[in-house]
């Protein structure tokens, strides 16, 4: 093929100038948006204080969170300024209040070993001398002098400071030595004391043996059986709440599901007013329209605040917060679904003589239930996900609590069991809501069908 | 045509019966139904009445004593409040205190402090929309069925969507604020990565709808993944993208505000703070303000959606 000569060109741009001479915003409007978004980031960039914000943030703390969300520590400290080394566990240890835990060993020479991850990281130490082993380096401490001092060179995992130092053994937690005590921190994979607290007499029990004791075992609690018993000590664990948590749960679909089925039930005789081809009157139409606006506008959030103040905090004011949105949002679907129905059963129905209520009954209602029932369903779904939230203002539900152990800081396994538990609820629901509003659909779907058969 | 009547023999009455046995055993379904309806909600509203702090009926005739404080003596004073304007019934208690909230640009020209905390508000939800249009885009042509550079890359993908639209945003915002200091920053990563899942997954099931005779014709000439995408692909979804997007402001506009309640910065802070403490006028400039803009974003964003997509842009969307 020959290449295009000029008036070729010419005569191809003058039959297309649509593609050859594009307006100007045609052309550089796409550039011009992408302008526009970066200054905006800019902007936005300056807005917030970024750089800053970033500089005062600390990103070390998140894979230390993240680990405290599946595994728990122990840390206890050991005193060398006194006739025996002995270990001295903080209150409230998860290991319980007489703990003698395997890792730790005393030798017949009065040395002290523990084992933080096995023999490979390890440390055994008397009053003078501690000798840390990890990473396949031994490495000797002399404590005698007044401040611990390393003998030979200083491996990376280890750090100096002036009176302490400090073996970091990685997840498996870490030795810190100085002349006057021994402080060590082995990190366990896992949950702490999940099924019961160190305060319940089934503590530290393995499962067969907890078995054998409701089944056939004397009771441990004169006047109550060992099955109300374990019941008992595991509902009011003290360490994971295990009560107060699945109780607030409950609230948080309480709430969903209270908050959009009455305001199902409000919205659902307000729609065939709000609807233009049910009730003639443009005036009724149009302010029940807006009513139905105002109400999805003044968000959730704001409801719940309001709700909050009136009935106290709780799952009634979380409730009313989701019922006021829903009168909104399931009356504007509700009243759309209906502008779209086919006229032609109903004019069948008025066509018999049938009255207004029986017109609604057996003319609209058969084609609008299902669509009805699928748009409240999803509305169920997304409540479940914005209970949650609401509930972190006091509107009652898991919120709040998940809320408030994240502000602490300090119990990340906590937070994650909530967090696993809202988790599974959210999906339990959605694959509910999704496997009604398929089987729904296919009623719709059917029902087409058959009016398209029909003509 | 004529109207034939026969008599109803014994078949038709075979088909009567069934058919009123159907509808029967149907209206009992329905009974049983609409019952265990009602006794849900009954128990469900006892349950949600104990657990609440204040009850139901206890605090039902109350409710218009709590309305008394939300109006105000002045109805001047909403405007004073909304405009940092000084009121004359200050004395000096936080609720009168409009003028402290000045933001000063230059000289004397301030911005009021409710303007500044709603455009707070505003830029978090638009710069967390942002945050998750960005990153939905790519992800979204890596998990559709039809354009996806890998299968085993797709089903992480969309795992990875799934999860982070899983994910309460209180969650994510409150291991971020343990992080980067609780504020809006914290609330923008929040939303942002929520977005991401939530655009994401309408994103890729557009994409598993276009034509792919696009597609082909680039597959053809040998263009590599990422010239298909761009020149197939995107041209025939950005302004669906681009719709979804919009409606995602929306939302997003929602819970950022929710988010200042909880901490998130912005307006949702000082609605919360006004509304314990119960500030008649500020509280009802504040829910205005919010009102008023919502409105605005919503409105703007359905006339923009219908002028990329038409009426579909209407259809109800996660």
């Amino acid at each position: 093929m020959a290449t295009m000569t000029a008036d070729q060109i010419q005569s191809i741009e003058e039959r297309f100038p649509q593609v050859f001479q594009r307006p100007f915003h045609k052309r550089f409007g796409p550039l011009m948006l992408l302008g526009g978004i970066f200054l905006y980031l800019l902007y936005a960039l300056w807005f917030f204080n970024l750089p800053q914000v970033m500089r005062e943030s600390h990103w070390e703390r998140l894979p230390l969170f993240l680990t405290q969300w599946i595994s728990y520590d122990v840390q206890p400290i050991f005193r060398l300024d006194e006739p025996q080394i002995t270990a001295k566990y903080p209150r409230f240890s998860v290991l319980g209040p007489n703990p003698d835990p395997d890792w730790v060993k005393t030798n017949a020479d009065g040395s002290v070993t523990i084992l933080i991850d096995g023999t490979a990281k390890s440390i055994t130490f008397t009053k003078t001398q501690a000798t840390i082993i990890a990473n396949g380096e031994t490495v000797a401490v002399a404590l005698g002098t007044g401040k611990p001092l390393i003998s030979g060179p200083v491996p990376g995992w280890i750090t100096a400071h002036e009176d302490e130092v400090v073996a970091d053994m990685g997840f498996a937690g870490e030795a810190r030595v100085a002349v006057d005590r021994v402080r060590i921190r082995k990190r366990f994979l896992g949950w702490a004391n999940f099924v019961f607290d160190t305060r319940s007499p089934f503590f530290g029990k393995s499962a067969s043996e907890v078995a054998s004791l409701i089944v056939s075992g004397p009771e441990l609690k004169p006047g109550t059986s060992n099955l109300a018993l374990a019941g008992d000590n595991i509902w009011n664990n003290a360490q994971w709440q295990h009560g107060d948590v699945w109780t607030k749960l409950l609230q948080t679909i309480v709430m969903a599901f209270l908050g959009t089925m009455l305001g199902g039930i409000v919205a659902f005789p307000l729609a065939f007013f709000a609807a233009r081809n049910i009730t003639p009157s443009r005036l009724v139409n149009q302010v029940l329209k807006r009513f139905f606006d105002f109400m999805r506008s003044i968000d959730m959030l704001i409801w719940a605040l309001f709700f909050t103040r009136a009935f106290g905090p709780g799952p009634l004011a979380g409730s009313a917060a989701i019922f006021f949105t829903e009168v909104g949002t399931l009356g504007k679907t509700y009243s759309e679904a209906l502008e779209n129905i086919d006229d032609k059963p109903r004019e069948g129905i008025i066509s018999t003589g049938a009255n207004g209520l029986l017109v609604q009954r057996y003319g609209v209602l058969p084609e609008v239930v299902p669509v009805f029932i699928s748009q409240t369903l999803y509305q169920w779904e997304s409540n479940t996900r914005g209970a949650t939230i609401i509930g972190a203002v006091g509107a009652g539900g898991i919120g709040l609590k998940l809320w408030e152990a994240m502000r602490t800081n300090s119990n990340w396994a906590n937070v994650f069991y909530m967090v696993l538990l809202i988790l599974a609820v959210v999906f339990i629901f959605d694959n509910i809501s999704n496997f009604l509003r398929r089987r729904l659909s296919r009623t719709i779907h059917d029902y087409n069908r058959i009016q398209a058969e029909q003509g | 045509m004529t109207l034939s009547v026969t008599a109803p023999s014994g078949a038709t009455h075979q088909m009567a019966d069934a058919w009123r046995r159907q509808t029967s055993l149907r209206r009992l379904y329905t009974a049983i139904g609409v019952g265990l309806l009602i006794t849900a909600l009954g128990s469900t509203m006892w349950f949600a009445d104990e657990a609440n702090a204040g009850h139901f009926f206890d605090r039902l005739p109350h409710l218009l004593d709590f309305l008394s404080w939300l109006v105000p003596k002045d109805w001047n004073d909403v405007w004073r409040a909304m405009f940092d304007i000084a009121s004359p019934h200050d004395t000096g208690t936080q609720e009168f205190n409009f003028p402290l909230g000045r933001a000063y640009v230059w000289g004397s020209f301030y911005i009021p402090e409710y303007f500044e905390l709603m455009l707070t508000t505003l830029n978090v939800a638009l710069v967390s929309t942002f945050i998750g249009f960005v990153f939905a885009v790519p992800f979204s042509f890596i998990a559709a069925r039809n354009l996806t550079p890998h299968p085993v890359l797709r089903l992480i993908v969309k795992r990875l969507m799934e999860l982070l639209r899983a994910f309460p945003e209180i969650v994510i915002a409150g291991l971020f604020a343990a992080i980067v200091s609780i504020g809006p920053i914290a609330a923008i990563i929040a939303i942002g990565l929520h977005s991401i899942g939530a655009l994401g997954k309408l994103f890729y099931e557009i994409n598993e709808n276009i034509d792919m005779r696009a597609e082909e014709g680039l597959r053809a000439v040998g263009a590599n993944w990422f010239e298909r995408v761009r020149f197939a692909g995107l041209p025939q979804v950005l302004p669906n993208f681009m719709s979804y997007t919009l409606l995602r402001v929306e939302i997003n506009v929602r819970i950022s505000t929710i988010m200042g309640a909880v901490g998130g910065g912005g307006i949702g802070e000082e609605l919360k703070l006004s509304i314990s403490r119960g500030f008649g006028a500020k509280t009802i400039a504040l829910v205005l303000l919010l009102f008023t803009t919502i409105f605005i974003v919503d409105q703007f964003s359905a006339w923009l959606r219908r002028k990329l997509v038409g009426e579909q842009a209407f259809v109800m969307s996660a």
